[in-house]
């Protein structure tokens, strides 16, 4: 399967470049990548494609490789090189209003393959397209948003991908569209996918874990309870202020039912998120951020140890301080850029004591950055974060560097 | 430009040490291996330590009847545990009658997996409750001859001292294989471990709770808790000896400020008020298999034996041939660093009532009722140094 879906992508790479000697046929799309433009629910075309000639096909992707020395309490793991991912898209276009794309990503050096993403688009209207196939839930801003060159930070944020479970793709259909008026823009997105499974409240990360549903591959088959996870988004966006997004995620988890047989009640999850980004004026500072509740119902004769809620998010705080021809590179930037980040995976008490649960993280990461153009990022991250375990004992402390280098291709 | 490439590179390698958090110091973690054991031995330490805290769930074996989900959840950081993860006995009100298994004993499963339902406790029966003791240093215990436990055992109270302390003679189990330091009664053997010291060995203790604190089952304890019949084992003979091995090495805690005045004074306030009858401060092991557990000098604070600690910590129910007012005196040792894994707060004696080392020893009674009154009618400087001298251990 892997191996399939890798030849393929291989060939058409080679199909396309094979006998383009004239490389003058070669167009790359030149969109700033950065994440100040465009609506956040454009990320899966906004970002730069290689066309050739007529053909209408156009390809692109992005890699990440990253160095860190992190260390808990002392204990370190040493020095370590990875490449968290590489991804491939290909877009073409079936008709004027009818676009293909798709985005595979190879993981830890191929262990993991995954279709992030593979829809057909139909545009009837601007208000109104439909979009079917394996999509990405519009939930908060990041699970649509996480290639690596838009971002100044060598991790993803915790809360996006430990919490909520980025990039989470599903097969489902749905609709979505854009009003522009003046400086304005208004976005939704409604979507109906096969869902979360009973692994978020039944895995050996002993908390409530949305992204256990992420190794079921057969949610790309068949969903496992028949009950749609539904995923809606609004969006609103001043051009020189910025957008701002409401979302929500929910449905039925469970298999509560098996060949007709009842096994359990129906128990629910949901989600509700929002997000936003913005630039100051005069100092470019950006901001990018967002937080997200969960509430998950878990039995009450089973553990606390799987929490019923949950919540936590990100704040990235980044500020351009050079702006110039280095090295050679007439547009490079360089900013210097803070995260922020919390998750709680357990919100409550404890039945025995009344006492709050833990369960929760935070980290701060100072960066810096340095862009030699708009699709190329070299980070330098310091993260130190504090984790705290289940019964609230003095948190662990890990702390380190990261160097990564992300570009799309 | 060079002198950048240099820096950065000193950054980058040169300063690493500083950069990843302080590590904490020895004596204020419990976890870690007891010194000199050899690479073979140290990496079956690793092995039990990861079997120590593998998570159990639903697809590995979990339940379906449970009372936590891995050994390091009721001994975090291999210390004490907190009331979440606390456990329920019940059923057996005798000594020495087995428990009344019809009922759903001898422990209570008060969680279950979704879809089926936990126990609850049939109405009226006696119970006690069982907060989580930290597991370090029982290598050096295990290790002791059943001889030195009755050298001190005084059923009779013949020295006259008010305090007795006997052992608990517990059937073993059919897995159970005698070592020569091992000294039958009547074909019953002296338990070691547990509240009651139900446990003869660290293989009954891990079995045990396997099998009643997490519903896995084994070629040892191959019943499942909420079917009663027999199942295919859900952890392995090997990870079971690994988990045994870690149990026994270990590390035993190491006092910290043993030098500080107030603890000196402290330490001889403990003796000389006789705490030191049941909390004996001082062994040593015989030959053990393995070389650092052998001819070792430790300091555990235990006679591993029972005794009659009043009627206010009498539960009403039992184990073994312990009478339900008997308590196995608990080690002393790695008291003060209890509220590092027990959630910020102390919770002691067997079921967490007393919040303090204070409130925890104005709570003995019985054998200790007059130790405790010669406690409590101490200076509240002395006081100041008995809790000092029981913090740093
Ligand atoms: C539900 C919580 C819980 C779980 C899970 C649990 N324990 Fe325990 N453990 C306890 C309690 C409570 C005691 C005291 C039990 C008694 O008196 O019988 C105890 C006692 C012990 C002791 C004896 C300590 C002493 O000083 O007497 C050892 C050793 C031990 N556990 C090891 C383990 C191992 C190994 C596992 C995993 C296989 C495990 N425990 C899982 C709660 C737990
Ligand atoms: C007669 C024997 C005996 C004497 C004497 C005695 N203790 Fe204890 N001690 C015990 C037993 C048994 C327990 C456990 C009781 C329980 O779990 O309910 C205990 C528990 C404790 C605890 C709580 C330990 C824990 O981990 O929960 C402390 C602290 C303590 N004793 C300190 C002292 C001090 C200080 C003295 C002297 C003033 C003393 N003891 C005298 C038998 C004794």
């Amino acid at each position: 399967m892997k191996l399939t879906i890798l030849t393929i992508y291989l060939s058409l790479f080679t199909l396309v470049l094979y006998g383009q000697v004239d490389s003058s046929l070669f167009k790359r799309t030149a969109i700033d990548t950065t994440l100040a433009k465009g609506m956040n629910m454009d990320a899966v075309y906004n970002r730069p494609f290689l066309n050739m000639g007529k053909l209408p096909v156009s390809l692109g992707g992005y890699m990440e490789a990253d160095y860190q020395y992190m260390g808990e309490d002392g204990i370190t793991e040493g020095h370590t090189f990875r490449i968290p991912r590489m991804t491939l898209f290909v877009a073409s276009s079936i008709h004027r209003k009818i676009k293909f794309l798709s985005e595979i990503e190879f993981e830890e050096g191929g262990e993991e393959v995954a279709i992030e993403f593979a829809a057909i688009d139909f545009n009837f209207h601007p208000m109104l397209n439909l979009r079917g196939g394996v999509i990405m839930n519009p939930i908060g801003a990041f699970n649509q948003n996480h290639d690596g060159p838009k971002w100044e930070f060598v991790d993803r944020p915790v809360a996006a991908t430990q919490m909520l479970s980025a990039t989470w793709s599903n097969v489902g259909f749905g609709l979505y569209g854009k009003q522009y008026l003046k400086n304005w823009a208004f976005g939704y997105e409604v979507y109906l996918t096969n869902g979360f499974d009973d692994t978020i409240i039944s895995n050996a990360e002993n908390k409530t874990f949305l992204p256990s549903s992420k190794t079921n591959k057969e949610r790309f088959e068949e969903s496992n309870n028949g009950e749609p996870l539904v995923t809606a988004k609004m969006a609103l966006r001043q051009n020189s202020i910025g957008e701002i997004g409401i979302s929500y995620m929910g449905g039925v988890y469970n298999t509560y039912q098996d060949d007709g047989i009842i096994l359990d009640v129906k128990r629910r999850l949901d989600v509700f998120a929002i997000d936003f980004n913005t630039t100051l004026p005069t100092l470019n500072t950006y901001f990018v951020g967002e937080w997200a509740w969960v509430w998950v119902n878990v039995p009450s004769s089973f553990t606390q140890q799987y929490g019923n809620k949950q919540q936590g998010g990100f704040i990235d705080i980044v500020q351009p301080i050079l702006r110039r021809n280095i090295f050679g590179f007439d547009k490079a930037i360089i900013n210097i850029a803070c995260r922020l980040e919390y998750v709680d995976w357990n919100v409550g008490n404890f039945k025995e004591t009344g006492d709050s649960i833990g369960d929760h993280l935070w980290a701060i990461v100072p960066a810096l950055s340095f862009r030699p153009n708009a699709q190329t990022v070299i980070m330098f991250n310091y993260r130190y974060m504090q984790q705290t375990d289940i019964l609230g004992n003095p948190a662990a402390k890990i702390g380190g560097i990261q160097l990564g280098i992300a570009s799309y291709f | 430009m060079k002198r950048l490439f240099l820096v950065s590179v000193w950054f980058v390698f040169g300063a690493c040490e500083r950069i990843i958090p302080e590590s904490l110091l020895e004596e204020e973690v419990l976890d870690g291996p007891i010194e000199g054991l050899s690479k073979s031995e140290q990496s079956q330490f690793l092995a039990g330590d990861i079997a120590f805290n593998e998570v159990f769930f639903e697809d590995n074996g979990l339940g379906p009847l449970f009372v936590a989900t891995s050994c390091g959840s009721c001994h975090p950081g291999d210390g004490k545990g907190h009331p979440f993860t606390t456990l329920t006995r019940f059923g057996q009100t005798q000594p020495n009658v087995a428990p009344d298994l019809t009922i759903g004993g001898p422990q209570l499963q008060n969680r279950a997996i979704p879809g089926y339902e936990p126990e609850s406790l049939p109405e009226g029966v006696p119970f006690m409750k069982f907060n989580p003791p930290a597991v370090t240093g029982l290598g050096l215990l295990s290790a002791l001859t059943d001889q030195q436990i009755l050298d001190n055992a005084d059923p009779f109270d013949l020295d006259g001292d008010g305090i007795s302390g006997v052992p608990n003679y517990i059937t073993p189990p059919d897995y159970f294989i005698p070592q020569w330091y091992h000294q039958p009664f009547n074909g019953q053997f002296i338990g070691r471990f547990g509240k009651k010291a139900a446990a003869i060995d660290l293989l009954q203790q891990t079995v045990g709770a396997y099998n009643q604190d997490m519903g896995i089952t084994s070629t040892f304890e191959p019943i499942d808790t909420s079917t009663g019949l027999s199942t295919d084992p859900e952890v392995s003979d090997q990870t079971i000896r690994d988990i045994v091995f870690y149990l026994r090495t270990l590390k035993d805690p190491i006092q910290r400020n043993p030098n500080d005045a107030q603890v000196i004074k402290g330490k001889q306030l403990f003796t000389d008020l006789n705490c030191s009858a049941c909390h004996i401060p001082e062994w040593t092991t015989p030959q053990s298999d393995i070389a650092s557990l052998s001819e070792k000098t430790f300091y555990p604070y235990t006679d591993l034996l029972l005794h009659d600690m009043g009627p206010a910590l009498d539960d009403g129910a039992t184990e073994g041939s312990a009478e339900t007012y008997e308590w196995k005196t608990p080690a002393l040792w790695g008291l003060g660093l209890s509220p590092g894994s027990q959630g910020g707060a102390y919770f002691l004696m067997h079921d967490g009532r007393a919040k303090s080392i204070e409130e925890a020893i104005v709570m003995h009674g019985g054998e200790a009722e007059q130790i405790k009154n010669d406690f409590v009618a101490l200076s509240s400087e002395d006081k100041a140094a008995i809790l000092k001298f029981l913090e740093s251990l």
